[in-house]
């Protein structure tokens, strides 16, 4: 910027608040993460023993979090790509230059202010093996669906509420998206005999790329931290524990036990790691192939 | 040979046209129409169980509604409930919206040494989700004596490197005119950001409003740690408190307790929707 106000000491003051909500909030906190994670600690007792390494030695010898671990892989994947893949479609949809299409536009983006926890309850009606209308139609094709049972059932259950919940919001960032798309450049594709399906491979998805990449990330995060209101308000985990991805796990052993807070930090931990290495990743990727207009 | 092509492709052209004009629409309608009743019907469905005395899961809607919700609304005390997830949402959005405008305003339009410096320690939260550092947090909040309060549940939340990198980019397009114009007309840097820079960013305050207000309305984790009385209790630990009363699910008391609580950020949505949507593809040519 070229234009300054000359105050030398203001703009510390204006910042002063921010700068100091992320040392207490961020930057403490997490340095006590990494910190009693290399301790055995219990809460009642008010011990803490150093171990080392101990606890993620433990934690990776263990079959129950390296299942929740490939749990929380699939389920992701099967949120991201499902959501995305369907949000895409009724973003394009949605956008045609067609009279009266702008109701769609408003009625397909209200999941958005939806919560997973209510997400959870309407879809736990819907799938009630006694009231469910889902469950009802399924049986008709001779399909039992019981989630409270079938371990396969409930991680279908999840994958199903938390992907509807999450529409709308991705569908809200596409039509963003497909809006800057200057309509000049796909008219003049159209002129010279491109057809709607090559339209869309070959000009609108590179240049929906930012949107793509920036939603990826987005319902990554979602589907690792925001989905633990869907999964407590309905499976809490089970049955067995089929539903138990990695911030639940993290829950009970942080707040549910009074032995394992050293675990759960190292979980803390590992799951930092996962979180920075998909962001470096994105940002990445986006300063390279990002088409800027 | 080449006159016969010619006069194909212009047939084909004539088609594309009539499809176009007449059937394409209607077929589209078709779609999209389905699409958005495919994603509604859940909700639907919720409504009309919330309707029911007994629920029978049918599709005809009953005369329960007022006194289910009645009872929803009693059972949970929904009330206090309501008003505190709203004191701590608002609380939430209108403080980092001041706090990262006051940040944006340093970084931008003062010499800040280290200014990069204090951005990338700020960028850093996008790394560091709650969930990552939810049990010393909660230690923190402990020492503090905050657990229980609604200190714990707004202030951890207030640094927002998204609000600050949103303003300063808009800032950024913000053309320098206006601040010079401002110092020649003798306005110190109080007066430029109170009666220039805030309200000509009001579309990006609206959008970030709509954003942290539904954000923190849905919050479920933290408030299921920190916040079990009904003095701060928050709307989505309520609705756990409906499944969890009995052993046999009230579903028409669970949906319209259900249902109630998204009305709030509905509400915020429907009206600032276009707000959030200029936000997203606002560019310098607004100005």
């Amino acid at each position: 910027m070229t234009t300054v106000f000359p105050n030398r000491i203001l703009p510390y003051l204006l910042l002063a608040p921010s700068i100091l909500l992320v040392l207490v909030f961020f930057i403490y906190p997490s340095a006590q993460s990494v910190e009693l994670s290399l301790y055995l600690v219990n809460r009642v007792r008010d011990v803490r023993v150093y171990v080392g390494l101990e606890n993620f030695q433990r934690l990776f010898e263990s079959a129950a979090y390296l299942d929740s671990l490939k749990l929380t892989a699939i389920f992701t994947v099967i949120v991201v790509v499902s959501s995305l893949t369907i949000s895409l479609a009724l973003a394009v949809g949605a956008s045609q230059p067609i009279k009266g299409f702008g109701v769609y536009r408003t009625m397909l983006i209200w999941t958005y202010a939806l919560s997973p926890s209510v997400a959870g309850v309407i879809w736990a009606l819907l799938t009630d093996p006694a009231i469910g209308i889902f469950t009802d139609i399924l049986e008709r094709f001779g399909v039992v669906f019981n989630w409270r049972r079938g371990q396969t059932d409930a991680l279908i259950f999840i994958s199903m509420a938390a992907t509807w919940k999450i529409l709308g919001y991705n569908i809200l960032f596409f039509l963003a998206g497909l809006k800057n798309i200057p309509h000049e450049v796909l008219e003049a594709a159209a002129l010279d005999g491109a057809g709607p399906w090559r339209r869309f491979w070959r000009m609108v998805l590179p240049l929906l790329t930012p949107t793509i990449l920036f939603l990826l990330i987005m319902n990554t995060l979602y589907a690792f931290f925001e989905t633990f209101g869907l999964i407590d308000i309905t499976t809490q985990g089970g049955p067995g524990r089929a539903t138990e991805i990695l911030i639940y796990r993290l829950y009970l052993d942080g707040f549910r036990s009074a032995s394992r807070i050293g675990l759960a930090s190292a979980q803390s931990i590992f799951m930092l790691v996962i979180v920075a290495t998909l962001t470096l990743i994105q940002y990445r990727f986006v300063s390279r192939r990002t088409f800027y207009q | 040979m080449s006159v016969v092509t010619a006069s194909t492709a212009q047939t084909k052209v004539v088609y594309a046209g009539r499809w176009r004009h007449r059937l394409y629409p209607v077929v589209m309608h078709l779609i999209m129409a389905t699409a958005v009743f495919l994603v509604t019907f859940p909700l639907l469905y919720a409504f009309i169980l919330a309707t029911q005395q007994t629920s029978m899961g049918t599709l005809r809607p009953g005369s329960a509604l007022i006194e289910n919700a009645t009872t929803a609304w009693q059972r949970v005390h929904m009330g206090r409930l309501m008003v505190n997830t709203l004191i701590v949402a608002l609380t939430v959005a209108l403080g980092k919206i001041f706090l990262s405008l006051l940040g944006a305003f340093g970084l931008i339009y003062f010499r800040v040494r280290g200014g990069s410096l204090i951005l990338a320690l700020i960028m850093l939260t996008h790394l560091l989700p709650l969930p990552v550092r939810i049990v010393p947090t909660y230690d923190l909040l402990t020492k503090l004596g905050w657990v229980d309060t609604f200190k714990g549940l707004t202030i951890p939340f207030f640094a927002s490197a998204t609000g600050l990198l949103l303003f300063q980019q808009f800032f950024r397009t913000v053309p320098t005119d206006l601040a010079d114009a401002a110092r020649v007309d003798g306005a110190g840097p109080f007066r430029f950001f109170v009666s220039i820079l805030v309200p000509v960013s009001r579309t990006n305050i609206g959008a970030l409003f709509l954003i942290e207000f539904v954000y923190m309305w849905n919050q479920y984790l933290w408030p299921l740690i920190v916040a079990n009385s009904d003095r701060t209790r928050q709307v989505q630990v309520g609705i756990k408190q409906l499944v969890a009363t009995d052993s046999v699910i009230e579903w028409g008391v669970l949906t319209s307790g259900a249902l109630m609580i998204i009305i709030p950020p509905l509400v915020v949505l429907l009206a600032l929707q276009n707000s959030l949507m200029s936000g997203l593809t606002a560019s310098t040519e607004d100005f």
